[in-house]
Parts: structure tokens; C-alpha cells; sequence
């Protein structure tokens, strides 16, 4: 646990890390497909990835259910499901606040699938959890608190 | 290429519950080795699931995923018989597909 | 004895949830919640890939001898897999000796496939991306058992002799801490930080807490660990010189436990913290 902690901790850099694999021409643009959003992944906080991501505001939303671990055994591996009940959801996007690089990712519903993604990320300390919905041209989100133990040993 | 995935998908009416494991280490390019080295960035970026040929659900993800990822998500308007085909493609352009058949 | 369950109890104390003194209700919360999300876990669980990987080492032409495990008699005949894992340890006569799943794989890489036991014993736990064969393989037996019960043989002499050296083992205190496995796991409601620590000395579900879950996909690391791992790591915190890899003294250790175990369900390979 702890390398996988200090290994997101110290996470600051992969956007550095990128840049230089482009400049090395070990990465070709074109392999990096349109839709990933590199100035969302590499923004250090949420507000700045939202930004990236063209997102000015998203409403509080009680029809985005989150679950998740109150207290997660550990940090390396913390479940996450969430649902969205929100009609014509096409997309659903997670943010784990305190991590180095918040956004998580974006899971794409619109072309067939219900409204409903279950993940399991990396969670550097106990931190806010937050799911914004795109539905109808607008966003929607929710947030839960997910605590972080340090462990016993291996179980 | 990557080891194979393992796909489960299991029909409740016309959905499909979704479930696949894959065989990654999502490496964040911080943690070193042992012997103090760097161990680059190596994560999954993209997943794509499509029905039939048809694109169903994908996902633009980040190195925060855990080590060996695992997604569960439901497919509209599946049957039994039909084609699975999940993708994922990570940073160093490494790309794995894997299919399995629906309620098979 | 008494300094060392200090040591395990007294460590859950000092942790607490946000720096708070951990209470039994906070403990209880905290063990429902991962409790929960285990179960969660579990529903799509790594440890499956390995199982693949397993079953392809085991039907695949390998070794010096270029041959498969299909003909490997893992104590219900020769390929027959379905219930083996939840029989083992047991005694084979073709060895003399009561021996642990792993072990008795070893034991057919060796005689079967030529494989030598220096090589298997020189890198035996998994690490970053690497996993031992035979951790693949047990993974993959020990998912031929899924959902039966544990029933661990005890009527050759030798099974119950080889119960009563697992059992002096686990109560043998020695090494710089005085500890012994019954340290931390020969007592009800023993801690380290967080985690509650299982009685193995009591038969039935407490007991059973040292067979059920593994082979284990753990999630620190993101590897796969078999139950030879889990002894070795235990006397490795025990500051104990560490046992052989797929030794004799590992297969009673885990036969005093396994049989402990009896009469509960095996649900598997499980997922670690």
C-alpha cells in the first residue's frame, strides 16, 4: 500500500512525463485518441479539470447515487459504483478531489448503456468523491466522503 | 498486447450486466524500483465495449484506476448469442481486444 | 506471551479513525464497512486472471520433460482437480508425508514437467509484475473448489502427527519478540491498527478465517499471494528465521489450521487488503 500511496501522492509529473514522451516521438498524437482530455487529467484540482473539460457549472443533484466505502480498507483499491437517474444521462465523470490529478476519468453511456459505472481507483488520502452527470446539455453532480485507513498486515 | 481480459456478461431481460478484469499495472510514472529508478507511466487511457460492432459504452480514464483494473457496466438491449468485443489501449499505445458471446 | 499480544492489541488502539481514540462501536462500524466493500470486491475479483493463467500452465507441455499437470494426483487421483483443494494438506503415499496444495504442486513440477526444486524455491513470491508459476496454478486448483467445504483428512496416522507438529508450531514462542503465531491468533479480539485478527485456535469460522480468501489477490501491491506467502510473511514479522519455501514445517503449520477449518465453505481465491 504504501508504494501505491506515495505513487499517487507524488503523482505530480505524468503531465511532464507526457509532454517528454510526445517531444521523444515515443508517442505519436495519433495514438492518443481525440476524447482524452489531457488538460482535464493533468489539472491539479477539480475546478481546473471541469474547466478543461468546458464544464462552467453543474447543479447538486440528489438522482446521482454514489457508493462507495466510508472508510475504504485501502487506498490503493477503493470500489466505486455510481448510478445516475437522471433522464437522457449521456456520460458520467469522476473526480477524486485530493488526489495529485483529480479526474479520474469519463465513462460514456449515450450509445447503449444504462446510466450505472462501477470503478475501483487509487485514493492518495480520505478526500471527497464526486460524480458529475452530463444529461441534455447539463450537468449534474453529487459527493461522498471516502476515508482512507492505514492497514494492518496482509490479511 | 497484454495477458487476456475476463469478461462476464450476464443477461437480466434485455441488459447486460457487464463485468471485465484486465491485466495491468496502471503505473502512475512516479514509484521507483528498487534499485531507485523510475518506473515510467504505463496506464490504460481508453476502453471501448461494443455490442455486435456496435459501440455501446466507452471510457477515457487516468492512472488513479486501479492496479489490474476491474469495470462492471450494463448493456441495453442485448441477447443471448450476441458478440462482446472489449478494447482498452493504454499511454504507450499497447492495445488488447478480447470477445466473449453474450449468456454463452 | 503477554508482551507480545500487548504488541498486537495495543497497535489497533494507537491508530483510531481520524485521529480519534478507536472505540469498540467505531471498530465494529469500521469492520462492517470493510466487511461490506469486501464483498463488493470479491464480486469481480483479479485473482481471476491468475486463475487462467493457471489452468493454461497446468494443461500446457512444459519443462525438461515437456510435459503437462493433468497427470498430477493432487490427493483424489491423477487430474482430478473438483474438491482437491479443500482435502489438502493430505497424506500421499507415494511421498510418505502429509503435504499443502502448493507443495504437492511443486512436487509434480518436479517428478512430471523435471523442473528442479532450487529454481522454483529461488524466486517464490509474487512481486510488481512477476508471479511464480506455481502461485498461478493454485489459484487454479483452488478454484476447482469454489463454494465446497472444507474437509481436511485426519484418519492416516501420519495426518494427525503432522496436525500435532502444526500445532506445536503455531504455539512455539521464540525469536528477539518472544512471539509465536498464537500471539496474535491464539486469542478472541486481538488487533493490528485496524484489522481484527482471527482466533485460529478456535474450530469453525474463526479458524477458518486462515483458509478461506486465499489464494489471495492482494490489493497492496496488486499481486497474487498463495498461503505460502502468508506463512512466510507471518514469521517474517514474527522476526523469525523464515521456513522453507513449500516446507515440511509450512505443510503442518497449515494442516493444524486447515483441519481447524473443517466443516466450513470455501468460496474460492479471495482478495486481501
Amino acid at each position: 500500500m504504501d508504494q501505491t500511496r506515495r505513487g499517487v501522492l507524488k503523482g505530480a509529473g505524468t503531465a511532464g512525463a507526457l509532454v517528454a514522451a510526445f517531444a521523444t516521438g515515443a508517442l505519436r498524437p495519433a495514438d492518443v485518441l481525440a476524447a482524452w482530455n489531457k488538460g482535464a487529467f493533468d489539472a491539479k484540482t477539480t475546478a481546473d479539470a471541469l474547466k478543461a473539460m468546458n464544464i462552467a457549472s453543474a447543479a447538486d443533484s440528489a438522482d446521482i447515487v454514489i457508493r462507495a466505502p466510508d472508510i475504504a480498507e485501502n487506498g490503493a483499491v477503493v470500489p466505486i459504483d455510481i448510478t445516475s437517474k437522471i433522464p437522457g444521462t449521456q456520460s458520467i465523470s469522476l473526480f477524486v478531489e485530493k488526489n495529485p490529478f483529480p479526474y479520474v476519468g469519463t465513462f460514456n453511456v449515450a450509445a447503449g448503456a444504462e446510466p450505472f459505472v462501477h470503478v475501483r481507483v487509487k485514493i492518495s488520502e480520505s478526500s471527497n468523491v464526486r460524480a458529475v452527470v452530463a444529461a441534455g446539455g447539463k450537468y449534474f453532480q453529487t459527493v461522498k466522503e471516502v476515508k482512507v485507513t492505514i492497514g494492518g498486515c496482509g490479511g | 498486447m497484454g495477458d487476456p481480459m475476463k469478461i462476464r456478461a450476464r443477461l437480466q431481460g434485455d441488459v447486460a450486466d457487464v463485468r471485465v478484469l484486465m491485466a495491468h499495472p496502471m503505473e502512475t510514472g512516479q514509484r521507483k524500483d528498487p534499485s531507485g529508478k523510475v518506473i515510467p507511466a504505463h496506464f490504460i487511457k481508453e476502453i471501448r465495449a461494443e455490442l455486435n460492432g456496435k459501440p455501446v459504452f466507452d471510457a477515457q480514464i487516468s492512472q488513479a484506476i486501479s492496479r489490474n483494473p476491474v469495470f462492471a457496466f450494463r448493456v441495453k438491449g442485448a441477447k443471448a448469442g450476441d458478440k462482446l468485443k472489449i478494447t482498452w489501449e493504454d499511454n504507450t499505445g499497447d492495445k488488447r481486444s478480447d470477445e466473449i458471446t453474450v449468456g454463452g | 506471551m503477554r508482551y507480545a499480544r500487548v504488541l498486537c492489541a495495543a497497535a489497533g488502539l494507537a491508530v483510531g479513525l481520524a485521529g480519534q481514540p478507536a472505540t469498540a462501536q467505531s471498530d465494529d462500524r469500521t469492520a462492517a464497512e470493510f466487511d461490506k466493500f469486501r464483498e463488493v470486491l470479491e464480486e469481480a475479483n483479479p485473482a481471476e486472471l491468475w486463475e487462467l493463467k493457471g489452468e493454461e500452465l497446468w494443461r500446457q507441455k512444459r519443462g525438461p520433460k515437456n510435459a503437462s499437470l493433468e497427470q498430477c494426483d493432487l490427493g483424489l487421483g491423477a487430474g482430478v482437480l473438483k474438491g482437491a483443494y479443500v482435502q489438502l494438506p493430505r497424506y500421499f503415499a507415494d511421498t510418505g508425508k502429509v503435504m499443502d496444495a502448493e507443495q504437492r504442486i511443486v512436487h509434480c513440477m518436479i517428478t512430471l514437467q523435471g523442473f528442479k526444486y532450487e529454481d522454483l524455491a529461488n524466486r517464490p513470491f509474487s512481486r510488481g509484475n512477476y508471479t511464480p508459476d506455481p502461485v498461478s496454478i493454485v489459484t487454479y486448483v483452488a478454484a476447482q473448489s469454489r463454494e465446497m467445504k472444507i474437509a481436511v483428512p485426519q484418519s492416516h496416522p501420519k495426518e494427525r502427527e503432522t496436525y500435532e507438529i502444526g500445532r506445536q508450531i503455531f504455539f512455539y514462542r521464540a525469536g528477539p519478540w518472544d512471539f509465536s503465531c498464537a500471539s496474535c491468533h491464539g486469542a478472541d479480539g486481538l488487533r493490528i491498527r485496524t484489522q481484527n485478527l482471527p482466533n485460529f485456535t478456535k474450530p469453525g469460522a474463526q479458524a477458518a478465517r486462515s483458509f478461506i480468501g486465499w489464494p489471495g489477490y492482494r490489493m497492496t501491491g496488486g499481486v497474487m499471494h498463495s498461503l505460502q506467502w502468508r506463512m512466510n510473511d507471518c514469521f517474517r514479522q514474527q522476526r523469525f528465521p523464515e521456513p522453507g519455501y513449500a516446507s515440511d514445517t509450512i505443510a503442518a503449520l497449515l494442516t493444524y489450521m486447515a483441519v481447524n477449518s473443517n466443516g466450513q465453505l470455501y468460496r474460492g481465491p479471495g482478495i486481501k487488503r
